[in-house]
C-alpha cells in the first residue's frame, strides 16, 4: 500500500489467529500492539539492568539511570524538543493533562477567568479542567465542530477574549479522526496571555510533530498508543512554562532538600516525577521511538493517509453506513467512526469480533462530542503502521455479514 | 457463525425494533433507571403495583439489541404477575443466563415452557461480555421492586 512495507512480522501478537484467520486489529486508537524491539528492550531491562534510578551509588543503578535518561533524550529528539529537560515522564496523556490543569490552572485561574476547549475533546481533556474550574471559579467555554467535523473557528475572536487563560485542544480526534486547529490556535493565542495545551495522544503517534514549530506551550501524549508500553506518557513544555509549573505530587526524587517544615524542588523535569518512575516503561518507550524513527514519521503518516483513504472508499460501498468524520484524508487521521443502519455499535462489534475483526464500540470517552453528533454510540476502526489493505477488506466483508445477521437489505 | 445466529434470533431483533410497552406511566408508580457505564446502555422503567400485582409497566431506554430486547420481553413477562412471581422470574432468568450459579431451569425439550420468549436470550451466554447487556433491565427491575417495597 505504501513504502512502509508489511511490518506485521515485527508484532508478535498479530501472529495470533482466530478461527484459522489472522487477527484483524483495528483498535490502535485505544492502544497499539508492540513490536519485538519494545518487548525485548523491556525484557532485557528486567534481566540485565533493573535498579532504582537517581539513587544508588553502585554501577547497576547508574546504568539504569543512564538508560532512563537516554529514553528521555530519545523522546525529546523525536518531538524536536530543545533539550531532554523539556520532557517530563508521566503515567500517560491523562496524567500529563492533569499536571497542567492542577500545576498551572489551579494556581493561576480565578473567578471570571476562562478555559477554552473544543467539543471534540476526549474526557481526559475536559474533566480535569472541570475539576479545576470548580476549585477556582473559572468557567469553561467551547469551540464547536462544523458539518465537516472540523473545529469551528468562526467565533474564535469572540470567545478568545482577555478572560481566557488556557486554551486546550486535541491534535487529532480519537472519534472522528479530524486534525485539531493547532496552528490556528497557536497564532491566535500568541498575542494573548493564554497558554496553549495540545492533547497529542492521537497526533504524536500518527504524524510528524515538531514542538519547535507547533506553537504550543504544553503537549501531552501516551506511550501505549505509539507502540510503547502502558504506564508511561509524556508532558512536554516550553522551558519557561515548565519553570513556572507547580508540581502536583510530592515525594522522593522531586526535591533537593526537605526540612520538617519545607521542601525545595528539584530542577525541571525531575520536580514533576515524584516517587520511583516507570523505569522499564520509559526505556520501552525509547525503543518504540527508535522503531518509529526507523520507519520514518513521514512514511507513517503517508501510510495512514493511504489506508484511511482506502477504508473510506470501501466503506462507502456499504448501504446505510454513515461515517462520522472528514472525507478529506489530508485533514484527518486513521480513526474512522461509523454507524450501520439500526445496528447498535455493540452488536456490530460483537459480530465483527466473531469474524476476527477487533474494533471499538461506544462513546470513545468523548460523550460531549457524541451528543453533538447526535450519536449514542459508534463503531470505530482505527489504523496504524501494521494495518494493510486486506484488513480493510476483512472489515468490509464482516460488515456485509452484519447486514445479513440483522436482516438489512 | 452459528453462535451469532443463536445470539441474534428473529424474536430478539423483533423486540429490539418494536419494543413492547414503551412509554411512561401516569398516576402512581415507581420509577427506576439503570446504565452500563462501560457501554452506555440505558434502561428505565415505570412500574405500577396494586395489591401486590404488577398492573402496569412502561419502559424507556436506548442501547444495544440485547439490552433493549431483554427489557421489552421482561416488560411483557411481568405484566399481571404477583410480586413473588416476578421475583421468581428474575431468579430463573439469572440462572438461565449464568449470572447466578446453579442449574438452568430451562427445559431443552419444551422451549418456552419456563420463561417464554425470554428463553431466546440464552444465546447470550456464549458471549460473556454481553451478559451484562441482557441483565441491565433486570437489575433495574430489582431496583424498582425495592423502591416499591420501601414505599417510595
Ligand atoms: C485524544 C485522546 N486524548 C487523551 C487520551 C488519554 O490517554 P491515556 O488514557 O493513555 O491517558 C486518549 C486515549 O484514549 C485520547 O484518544
Amino acid at each position: 500500500m505504501t513504502d512502509l512495507g508489511d511490518v506485521r512480522g515485527d508484532f508478535p501478537l498479530l501472529g495470533r489467529t482466530f478461527e484459522g484467520r489472522p487477527l484483524v486489529y483495528l483498535d490502535s486508537a485505544a492502544t497499539t500492539q508492540k513490536p519485538h524491539r519494545v518487548i525485548e528492550t523491556i525484557d532485557r531491562y528486567y534481566r540485565e539492568l533493573n535498579a532504582n534510578v537517581h539513587r544508588g551509588a553502585y554501577r547497576l543503578s547508574a546504568a539504569a539511570t543512564d538508560a532512563y535518561e537516554e529514553a528521555r533524550a530519545k523522546v525529546a529528539r523525536f518531538i524536536g524538543a530543545g533539550s531532554p529537560e523539556e520532557v517530563v515522564f508521566t503515567r500517560g496523556a491523562t496524567t500529563a493533562l492533569n499536571h497542567v490543569a492542577y500545576g498551572w490552572g489551579l494556581h493561576r485561574l480565578g473567578s471570571g477567568d476562562r478555559i477554552l476547549l473544543t467539543v471534540m475533546e476526549h474526557h481526559s481533556n475536559i474533566v480535569p479542567w472541570q475539576m479545576v474550574a470548580r476549585l477556582t471559579g473559572a468557567e469553561l467555554v467551547y469551540l464547536d465542530v462544523d458539518d465537516e467535523y472540523r473545529v469551528d473557528l468562526s467565533n474564535l475572536d469572540e470567545l478568545l477574549d482577555e478572560r481566557v487563560k488556557i486554551v486546550s485542544v486535541s491534535g487529532m480526534s480519537n472519534v472522528t479522526g479530524a486534525l485539531g486547529p493547532v496552528a490556528e490556535l497557536a497564532e491566535a493565542v500568541a498575542d494573548t496571555e493564554a497558554v496553549l495545551v495540545v492533547d497529542g495522544a492521537q497526533l504524536v503517534p500518527h504524524a510528524p510533530v515538531d514542538v519547535a514549530a507547533l506553537g504550543a506551550d504544553f503537549l501531552a501524549f501516551s506511550g501505549h498508543k505509539m507502540l510503547g508500553p502502558t504506564g508511561i506518557g509524556v508532558l512536554w513544555g516550553r522551558p519557561e512554562r515548565l519553570a513556572d509549573l507547580e508540581p502536583t505530587e510530592g515525594g522522593g526524587e522531586m526535591i533537593v532538600d526537605v526540612t520538617l517544615t519545607d521542601a525545595k524542588w528539584a530542577p525541571v523535569p525531575h520536580r514533576f516525577e515524584a516517587g520511583t518512575p516507570p523505569i522499564a516503561q520509559a526505556i520501552g518507550l525509547g525503543a518504540a521511538v527508535d522503531y518509529l524513527e526507523d520507519l520514518g514519521m513521514d512514511a507513517v503518516r503517508a501510510h495512514e493517509e493511504a489506508i484511511t483513504a482506502y477504508a473510506l472508499d470501501r466503506l462507502s460501498e456499504i448501504p446505510d453506513l454513515t461515517v462520522y468524520g472528514p472525507r478529506d484524508v489530508a485533514t484527518r487521521g486513521g480513526a474512522v467512526s461509523f454507524e450501520l443502519g439500526d445496528i447498535h455499535a455493540h452488536d456490530l462489534a460483537t459480530i465483527l469480533d466473531e469474524h476476527g475483526v477487533a474494533v471499538r464500540a461506544g462513546h470513545h470517552c468523548a460523550k460531549p462530542l457524541m451528543r453533538r453528533l447526535g450519536a449514542v454510540a459508534t463503531t470505530r476502526a482505527s489504523f496504524y503502521v501494521y494495518n494493510v489493505a486486506e484488513d480493510v477488506d476483512r472489515l468490509v466483508e464482516a460488515l456485509w455479514k452484519a447486514r445479513e445477521v440483522f436482516g438489512l437489505d | 457463525m452459528a453462535d451469532l445466529d443463536e445470539l441474534y434470533r428473529e424474536i430478539i431483533l423483533d423486540h429490539y425494533r418494536n419494543p413492547r410497552r414503551r412509554g411512561t406511566l401516569h398516576g402512581p408508580h415507581v420509577h427506576a433507571e439503570g446504565v452500563n457505564p462501560s457501554c452506555g446502555d440505558e434502561f428505565a422503567l415505570d412500574l405500577r403495583i396494586e395489591d401486590g400485582v404488577v398492573t402496569d409497566v412502561a419502559i424507556q431506554g436506548q442501547g444495544c439489541s440485547i439490552s433493549q430486547a431483554s427489557g421489552s420481553m421482561m416488560a411483557e413477562a411481568i405484566l399481571g404477575k404477583e410480586v413473588p412471581a416476578v421475583e421468581d422470574l428474575m431468579a430463573k432468568f439469572r440462572l438461565m443466563m449464568g449470572i447466578d450459579e446453579g442449574d438452568s431451569p430451562i427445559d431443552p425439550n419444551r422451549p418456552g415452557s419456563v420463561l417464554g420468549d425470554l428463553e431466546a436470550l440464552q444465546g447470550v451466554r456464549r458471549f460473556p461480555v454481553r451478559i451484562k447487556c441482557a441483565d441491565l433491565p433486570w437489575t433495574t427491575l430489582a431496583d424498582a421492586l425495592a423502591k416499591a417495597e420501601a414505599g417510595t
